[in-house]
């Protein structure tokens, strides 16, 4: 792919090193916990052990006579202001601090403000809560059950767990194929529940000023408008108003969706700033976090696939419980409380789908979508890619050959799903023939008959996923009813120079450098002359933010939109100036000149001075645009990896010999940086495959709450990763590119357990769950006879 | 409590409570927020400082601890307006993207490659283990370090 | 993630921080490395009244082979057993234990005599130190005694150190010629304590085992010694079939319980399963292999 512009203009496909690293290689950084305001208090919140009990009385006597603890706020003390329970983004309900009842362990009880973070600390020790323990749901089917305990009792009228049933698909059409189907293949799949564990915590810093009643918030925020709009919704009632409120996210220590979500310790803090006028910060603990925050996946599947005995797959049916937690405080779309999840047709050509959800409430944090999904994606993509698998191994059909015999093929785009999506490009075949070319493929096979023989048990896993991500064209997606559209606010100085904002907001991925090459590439400015912000709701123009891999496909868009209108701009001027018509220039990036005599010509940069000192009569100064990009249509990026594995018959454990992922995202802004996101999106699939998982016992209790359960991979587990790449651009974005940040989580799971499951197919065994442990493993062997 | 802590060159005093973790006072009380914190049970090594040459979790040892001794912390790296080596490699070989696990996984390699000049990419693996990242998955961050090793040290 | 208030002492001298125990009796607490008290005490598990930090306490760090054995002083830091050459060419076992405890962030602080003292029975050191026959030196207001590893854990975090006395020294058996030893570990990843984890020692008297030491790790309230498969080794010439035998003896007499690291039979069959690697490793150790 070679890049239009000169190394010095770093358009697209330059591999720009990185303009945000000089603060963050200095240790000058500013995320929310590096704000220090005068006078700023501290907030701790004392947490429920119990998972589902009835507050009889909470004591804050001892607390309140520890020097410098201010006060302790209870529901009570919210309650006054309407603010004890607050609308999630799914329009659920859920608690900020609770008046009657605690509904999952970990849930905030009290929050307890001082002067410093330590006394704070203290404090919390000090509060002492009464607790009536309540019959515990964690089994979202016994949730489901006509007998379970009612959990949301504060939902007038409401006589059970079922939260939502959602479905897609011809449930007809689909139940016949099943029925004159030569093949079908079943298979149960449970994806537990993981935290996405960015390494800095979620927190704020509240600031209310009680003189103009303007309200300020650093936040760990991916999405820092829809903040300011929920913020007013829900608090208008107690003064604040949106124009008096400012949500600033700074530097995000990691995002990857957990910090979407409002989370009751930043209403706490709103309120206490909003009562004492004085600045108050709240960050969690990482067991805090770990234990409340949103958490993702915790899907129960049952997964059906139907065919011909020839590999050719014509039918796939889902039924999905989705374990919510006590309320539905997901992020996605408003139309689709399951997300994207039907997508699960996956890079295959089915004749006829049909899947249904049906979420229930149990006794565990709220969330669903926060670590990297793509809402639902990962889902949906593991589901499919095991159950391809599946059917390959059941009609002992090479897992590569039967998955290019029913890929939708090149000249089948755009192609419509049987679920209602449109996928604008792909070539499924190319991607996965890369794959197989980088890793050996027919090589391994080999080597994996000879293993065999001698008892070693070695595995190849593919995965083929296709992604969906860009949401979303207004027609369908919202949140909370703000159309999932985004922004770009760019201006050009009289120096030449430029600054773009948009309401997006990057955690790590880059936008400073990206988002500048995008307008570099339009412009012909050099992208080190274009500055970029983003997360500041009083100077960003509006947006849904960065999450579901959004940014490049809309706000990405809107950059060049943006860019565009202002060379059209630029083109009127130089006109003027060369005094010729608009018509008879020509564009080369960074100048317009004359067709026919090229020395007649105009920069950008000369064109930028015009704009501010000689622009033509009749026509404003200055240089800029606007644009709110609705995009016609989601991105589909997609890919194929493959994984080696090799199983150690004594303990169990699975070592990943090799990772290949060929990705394929469309037009690349910086190779650097896509090469980077698929490394952290590979490591965060091995996470979830092999190492991380949140559960909790019959109790609610939760197994997994600090980083010393929670398995997060060192460099010791992560293999190195090798990746590669196709292109195939997308027809309907402005700049054919689709976005990456997600596909790595997405495809990289299946892959792992399906290179398990080959490994181990021979001895009887058909699924694993993830996470593959060594103990999972080890009873498989047992079983079979075969562990050491 | 009095204590006397060299940080990055300069004479530091302060009167702290025993309990004061060394990380709180790096930050809080120096103002010295480029070292982080990521986890509360020694996890995750975002608060990695260098005491006495020794890279070590500062959220796991008391201020007091520090009295007399030596700490360098990011914001000590660059000498003079020039990038240390190691923060050159992480910005070359695109070693960090959100930045937040940067500084104390740069001060581990820093003294990884004083007490190891030369070392393999199974001594960088093994270097960085009690360092989390969640964003680059590790690759970069060898490299980075595999590109500081070619210079010489500042 | 933040702890209780305390008194802190930093004494110079043994003499000092011995009468600070002997002053501030169950309220005082030492602070070698603190990589396990610390995080205890931010999660506010342990609280101590008074700590006596005795890092500033001079000459309690060394790696010598003297008198007869190999004297390690408590404050060694396991960074410092791991980077050892001396310990690395004879005592190979030590150099397998220092490297997987924790990660080399903790292992900089951490120190020998600390693992030992802390008596968590997940801690690695221990089991090496029963394989090895090692005994320690707990130093108080009456002077120096020795205690043997095999008296030392009474049971989970608890020794039979005196509340008063401090444990100062470690002493291991100078390596025999054609002796040699290994200590392996299953992790669920890196800075994990073990799921199971293996130390053995062995010595050769011509073909058949003269002495063995078998130390089981976190499969049993206290760290485990596995003295009746040594038993089955000693006197033999250690064939795969003998390899094996006292490999499932050591797993019978493993106490594994079940955790979020896995179930009993697993954890026994991990026992089984190290021991006899880890015993092949040892042979091969002690012929002058590694």
């Amino acid at each position: 792919m070679e890049p239009r512009t000169s190394p010095e203009i770093g358009g697209m496909g330059h591999s720009v090193k990185r303009k945000e690293d000089g603060r963050f290689l200095r240790g000058q950084g500013k995320y929310v916990d590096d704000v220090v305001l005068p006078g700023m208090l501290y907030l701790d919140i004392v947490r429920s052990p119990y998972a589902h009990a009835k507050i009889l009385s909470i004591d804050d006597s001892k607390a309140m006579a520890i020097p410098g603890v201010l006060a302790v706020i209870t529901g009570k003390t919210l309650e006054q202001y309407g603010l004890h329970w607050m609308p999630t983004l799914m329009s659920d309900t859920q608690m900020v601090l609770p008046v009657d009842k605690v509904m999952h362990q970990g849930q905030e009880v009290a929050a307890v403000l001082a002067t410093s973070r330590y006394i704070a600390a203290d404090g919390i020790q000090a509060v002492e809560v009464d607790y009536e323990p309540l019959p515990v749901v964690v089994d979202p089917f016994k949730a489901l059950l006509p007998d379970a305990t009612v959990l949301r009792t504060d939902k007038e009228g409401k006589k059970d767990n079922h939260i939502w049933h959602w479905e897609a698909g011809d449930r007809a059409g689909t139940e016949e194929a099943f029925k004159n189907a030569e093949v079908t293949v079943t298979q149960d799949i449970y994806i537990p529940r993981i935290n996405v564990a960015s390494i800095e915590t979620c927190g704020c810093v509240a600031s209310f000023n009680k003189v103009d009643g303007k309200l300020t918030v650093w936040m760990t925020t991916q999405a820092p408008h829809a903040i300011r709009t929920v913020f007013a919704l829900v608090a208008g009632h107690v003064g604040l108003s949106e124009e008096k409120i400012r949500i600033i996210a700074p530097d995000i220590g990691g995002g990857f969706g957990g910090k979407v979500p409002v989370y009751p310790g930043y209403v706490i803090a709103v309120a206490a700033s909003v009562l004492t006028g004085k600045p108050v910060k709240w960050i969690e603990d990482r067991m805090e976090n770990l234990q409340a925050a949103s958490f993702a996946r915790d899907y129960h599947i049952t997964a059906e696939l139907a065919g011909k005995k020839d590999g050719t797959l014509e039918a796939l049916r889902f039924k999905t419980v989705a374990d919510h937690g006590y309320t539905d405080a997901a992020a996605n779309p408003s139309k689709f409380p399951a997300g994207l999840f039907h997508i699960a047709t996956g890079s295959y050509d089915f004749k006829k789908a049909f899947m249904e959800v049906d979420a229930a409430y149990t006794n565990k944090p709220p969330g669903g979508i926060a670590y990297r999904c793509s809402f639902r994606v990962t889902e949906a993509v593991h589901a499919i890619e095991r159950m391809v698998d599946i059917y390959a191994h059941e009609l002992k059909m090479d897992p590569a050959d039967l998955r290019k015999k029913n890929f939708i093929k090149e000249a089948q785009f755009p192609y419509k799903s049987q679920f209602g999506f449109e996928y604008d490009s792909g070539n499924y075949a190319a991607a996965l023939d890369l794959a197989m070319q980088r890793i050996g493929y027919d090589e391994l096979r080999k080597e994996q008959e000879e293993k065999r023989a001698k008892g070693e048990l070695m595995g190849i896993g593919i995965s083929s996923f296709t992604e969906i991500v860009g949401a979303g064209p207004s027609k369908h997606y919202d949140i909370l009813g703000i159309k999932m559209f985004d922004s770009c606010e760019l201006r050009v100085h009289p120096t030449g120079k430029a600054m773009a904002r948009f309401g997006t907001k990057s955690q790590g991925q880059g936008h400073e450098t990206t988002y500048a090459q995008i307008i570099a590439e339009e412009l012909g400015i050099p992208s080190a002359h274009i500055a970029v912000e983003e997360g500041d709701t009083d100077t960003a123009p509006y947006g849904l933010g960065t999450y579901a891999s959004r940014s490049t496909p809309v706000a990405g868009a809107a950059a060049a939109i943006a860019a565009r209108k202002v060379r059209d701009k630029a083109r009127k001027i130089a006109a003027y100036l060369l005094e010729v018509s608009e018509e008879d220039l020509e564009w080369e990036p960074g100048k317009f000149s004359v067709k026919g005599s090229p020395s007649k010509a105009k920069t950008i940069q000369e064109i930028a001075l015009a704009a501010y000192t000689n622009h033509p009569p009749g026509m404003e100064a200055g240089l800029e645009a606007v644009n709110y990009y609705d995009p016609p249509n989601l991105t589909y990026p997609f890919g194929s990896y493959i994984c080696v594995v090799d199983i150690d018959r004594g303990t169990g454990q699975v070592k990943v010999r090799r990772f290949v992922a060929v990705d394929d995202c469309g037009n690349i802004i910086n190779p650097m940086i896509v090469e980077g996101q698929i490394h952290g999106g590979l490591t965060m699939g091995l996470a979830p495959a092999l190492y991380e998982e949140i559960n909790y016992d019959a109790y609610g209790n939760i197994q997994g709450g600090s980083l010393m359960d929670y398995l997060v991979p060192t460099s010791m587990e992560t293999p190195a990763w090798e990746t590669d790449k196709t292109y195939t651009p997308s027809p309907h974005h402005p700049l054919g590119t689709k976005g990456v940040g997600e596909s790595a989580t997405v495809g990289a799971p299946a892959a792992i357990a399906n290179a398990v499951v080959d490994a181990l197919w021979h001895l009887g065994v058909r699924h694993v769950d993830i996470p593959i442990t060594p103990p999972k493993v080890w009873k498989l062997l047992a079983d079979a006879g075969v562990a050491e | 409590m009095r204590i006397n802590v060299k940080v990055n060159g300069e004479a530091r005093e302060a009167d702290v409570e025993p309990r004061l973790l060394l990380v709180h006072f790096l930050r809080e009380d120096l103002g010295l927020t480029g070292t982080h914190i990521g986890c509360d049970t020694t996890s995750c090594g975002a608060c990695t400082i260098v005491l006495d040459g020794k890279a070590i979790k500062s959220c796991t040892a008391f201020a007091v601890q520090a009295n007399d001794r030596d700490v360098l912390t990011v914001e000590g790296l660059e000498k003079n307006g020039k990038l240390d080596r190691i923060q050159e490699g992480f910005h070359e070989e695109h070693g960090l993207q959100c930045g937040f696990c940067t500084p104390g996984m740069m001060m581990t390699s820093y003294a990884l490659l004083q007490t190891n000049p030369t070392p393999t990419e199974g001594d960088i693996r093994v270097g960085i283990s009690g360092n989390l990242c969640r964003c680059t998955g590790y690759v970069n961050i060898v490299k980075a370090i595999q590109y500081a090793a070619q210079k010489p040290a500042q | 993630m933040i702890p209780a208030s305390f008194d802190y002492s930093s004494p110079g001298t043994l003499a000092e921080a011995i009468a600070l125990l002997q002053q501030h009796g169950a309220d005082a607490k030492i602070l070698a490395g603190g990589q396990s008290l610390i995080p205890l005490m931010k999660l506010r598990m342990a609280a101590p009244k008074h700590i006596v930090d005795i890092n500033r306490i001079a000459d309690l760090s060394y790696i010598r082979e003297e008198d007869g054995h190999l004297a390690i002083g408590a404050m060694t830091r396991e960074a410092d057993i791991d980077a050892s050459a001396l310990i690395r060419e004879r005592y190979p076992i030590l150099h397998d234990t220092a490297s997987v405890i924790a990660d080399p962030l903790v292992r900089n602080m951490s120190t020998v005599g600390g693992n030992l003292a802390h008596a968590d029975p997940a801690n690695d050191h221990p089991a090496t130190m029963l394989a090895l026959g090692a005994e320690i030196v707990a130093t108080g207001p009456g002077g120096a005694r020795t205690i043997a590893v095999t008296d030392l854990f009474t049971g989970p975090f608890t020794t039979s150190l005196n509340a008063d006395e401090i444990l100062t020294e470690i002493r291991i058996p100078i390596a025999k010629v054609r002796s040699g030893g290994a200590y392996l570990k299953v992790e669920r990843k890196v800075g994990d304590f073990p799921a199971a984890a293996v130390a053995v020692q062995i010595a050769f008297n011509g073909s058949t085992i003269a002495s063995a030491g078998i130390g089981l790790t976190n499969v049993g309230a206290t760290p485990i010694k596995a003295v009746r498969a040594e038993q089955a080794l000693v006197g033999k010439a250690p064939d795969d079939g003998v390899i094996q035998e006292a490999a499932r003896i050591a797993s019978e007499e493993a106490e594994p319980s079940e955790d979020l690291r896995g179930p009993v039979d697993y954890k026994r069959s991990l026992v089984r399963v190290l021991t006899a690697r880890a015993l092949r490793q040892a042979i091969a150790r002690a012929n002058g292999g590694s």
